[in-house]
């Protein structure tokens, strides 16, 4: 077994160097803005950019938007399949596995031809109407790990009982969703909604091609045009990213234990 | 006559509730479900079958194979798909086994626990660092001033570049897609591999097998059905990515998803059906892959409860 262990290490080895190089050469490249010494520049000229920040705070809420939508569909389609249809549950997997399916790029399309300014629906007339398609667009491809994550929160609590519960104490419809369920499944609503978080806020080619001021096409803008400022990006990108897998290995330790989760 | 009275009698002694709760009933059975149903009608099904239905039809609207055919015969678009093809496939395969290999390593090298917890964390991260970003990590990487070029030609003396080295070559793209790739395949197959049952080791081992017999002839068998199904999840993957080859290349590189998005952006081919015809060889290759992913994973989930 001991050779075994140092092949481990070899193979471990290898992978490390194969993702940590790329990381830390763009951090070191990031940093050489100010010829021959090292300094935050890139970082600097990046984030006190009035675009950088315009566009990033369009993606945020753009992203909280998406948010809200994928829980307003998500969360009582799947409590009302765990507690009344279950018998439709396997055709409602496999809607929310399309997206992964259709590349983002086709479902785009069809909503450029089906939305445009001279349809019965002209989302793309307007301004306002071109992001909420986006949020939309977003939400489409946030449902895979949307549904999933909500799903796996529904199953380790007792959904029936619950509500049989909340409804012998009067308790309607409304209630129980905001007031008993949700509490229920929060944790498993935000580890979703982080991920959906790091899926938009870099999102290139929807945006791109629905013409929004998104934080995706002002990065491929910047990447066309300049040298350093790029990598410093790439560098905020790959944090953001790490603060939402963080967020999510951290409230999973909070979620509520059941004889279907143990640990 | 007498089943008619029968059948009379069943309705009138059975309980029959008010009118105003059957017509209560039937909407809320379905009210939780409507939002997601209209939704992804709407914004996922519908504009999908748009395309694919435009995809069969003339300008004019009447039925057509042309659009179809022109995906073969035109040779900048059939090249755009055996190029895609090609990366998707080769970064598919090459990060699997990358991937396996590190998922073997850290399950069952012996290696301590952190390494095993840290190694899945920064997979579920990188997995998710696709797009724009991690061309500009690369293009700081290896690109003509990237700081490995730099070292590798002062130090080693080896230009990369001068040896064929590109990021618009094939093999240039898949080192660049193996960032996402390899994380993917961890992520996936780790929990494959925990569900090798120790007793089947020793089990083995009783009845007087090698390590390598055991490998061979339990651990291939039982993993390859998932591993498989993996192989062909990444296809899909590499094949819809367009932002990172988008941001080495812009909308010169000839691959699937590049061509439609110029098609898209400035109709270059002059017709918009072939770009529907584009879009629908994309859902259809896609969408076989992920027919077989889920044919392996019902196949896999036999042996893995």
């Amino acid at each position: 077994m001991k050779s075994g262990k140092f092949w481990a290490w070899v193979v471990f080895g290898i992978g490390t160097a194969y993702f940590f190089i790329p990381l830390l050469a763009t951090f070191e490249f990031s940093l050489r803005m100010r010829r021959g010494v090292h300094s935050f520049d890139a970082y600097q000229v990046v984030l006190g950019d009035p675009r950088f920040q315009a566009t990033f705070l369009y993606s945020v809420v753009a992203a909280i938007f998406t948010i809200i939508l994928g829980v307003l569909i998500v969360v009582p389609a799947a409590y009302w399949i765990r507690l009344r249809l279950p018998q439709i549950r396997p055709i409602v997997e496999f809607i929310t596995l399309l997206p992964l399916v259709i590349p983002a790029i086709v479902i785009v399309f069809g909503y450029i031809r089906m939305y445009g300014s001279n349809s019965p629906l002209p989302f793309l007339a307007s301004d306002l109407g071109a992001s909420a398609l986006l949020v939309i667009g977003y939400a489409t491809l946030a449902l895979p790990y949307m549904y999933r994550a909500v799903d796996t929160g529904l199953r380790t609590i007792d959904v029936r009982t619950l509500t049989e519960a909340a409804q012998i104490l009067g308790a309607g419809w409304a209630t129980i969703i905001t007031r008993v369920i949700l509490p229920n499944v929060l944790i498993a609503v935000l580890s979703g909604a982080f991920l959906t978080f790091a899926i938009v806020i870099g999102e290139f080619t929807i945006a791109s091609l629905l013409n929004r001021p998104a934080f995706g096409p002002y990065l491929q803008n910047i990447g066309a045009n300049r040298a350093y400022e790029p990598a410093a990006l790439a560098i905020i990108a790959f944090a953001i990213t790490w603060g939402c897998m963080s967020l999510i290995q951290i409230l999973s330790r909070f979620a509520p234990k059941s004889a279907n989760r143990p640990n | 006559m007498t089943d008619l009275s029968l059948s009379n009698q069943s309705v009138a002694t059975k309980p029959v509730p008010p009118n105003a709760a059957t017509a209560f009933r039937l909407p809320t059975q379905w009210i939780g479900v409507a939002p997601f149903f209209v939704f992804t009608l709407m914004f996922l099904i519908m504009p999908t079958l748009y395309l694919v239905i435009g995809a069969f039809q003339t300008g004019e609207g009447g039925f057509t194979l042309d659009n179809i055919l022109q995906l073969v015969s035109d040779p900048s678009i059939s090249n755009s798909y055996w190029v895609s093809i090609k990366i998707s496939f080769w970064s598919a395969i090459v990060g699997a086994f990358a991937g396996l290999a590190i998922a073997v390593a850290i399950v069952r090298g012996g290696l301590p626990s952190w390494v095993r917890s840290a190694t899945l964390t920064f997979s579920g991260v990188a997995s998710n660092f696709a797009g724009l970003p991690l061309a500009f990590a690369f293009i700081a990487t290896l690109g003509r001033v990237g700081i490995v070029t730099v070292l590798l030609r002062d130090i080693f003396n080896l230009n990369i570049y001068a040896m064929g080295f590109n990021f618009l070559t094939t093999w240039g793209l898949i080192v660049v897609y193996l960032f996402f790739q390899i994380p993917l395949m961890v992520v996936i197959i780790v929990p494959a591999i925990d569900g090798l049952k120790k007793e089947w080791n020793e089990a083995a081992a009783t009845l007087g097998a090698t390590q390598w017999q055991y490998w061979r002839m339990v651990v291939i068998p039982v993993l390859f059905p998932s591993f498989l199904g993996t192989v062909i999840l990444l296809f899909a993957n590499a094949f819809g990515a367009i932002a990172t080859a988008y941001a080495f290349a812009g909308p010169q590189l000839n691959i699937v998803p590049i061509k439609l998005y110029s098609q898209i952006n400035g109709d270059v081919l002059h017709n918009p059906q072939l770009g529907y015809a584009i879009a629908f060889g994309m859902i259809v290759i896609t969408g076989l892959a992920n027919v077989f992913y889920i044919w392996f994973r019902t196949r896999s989930e036999r042996w893995l409860k």
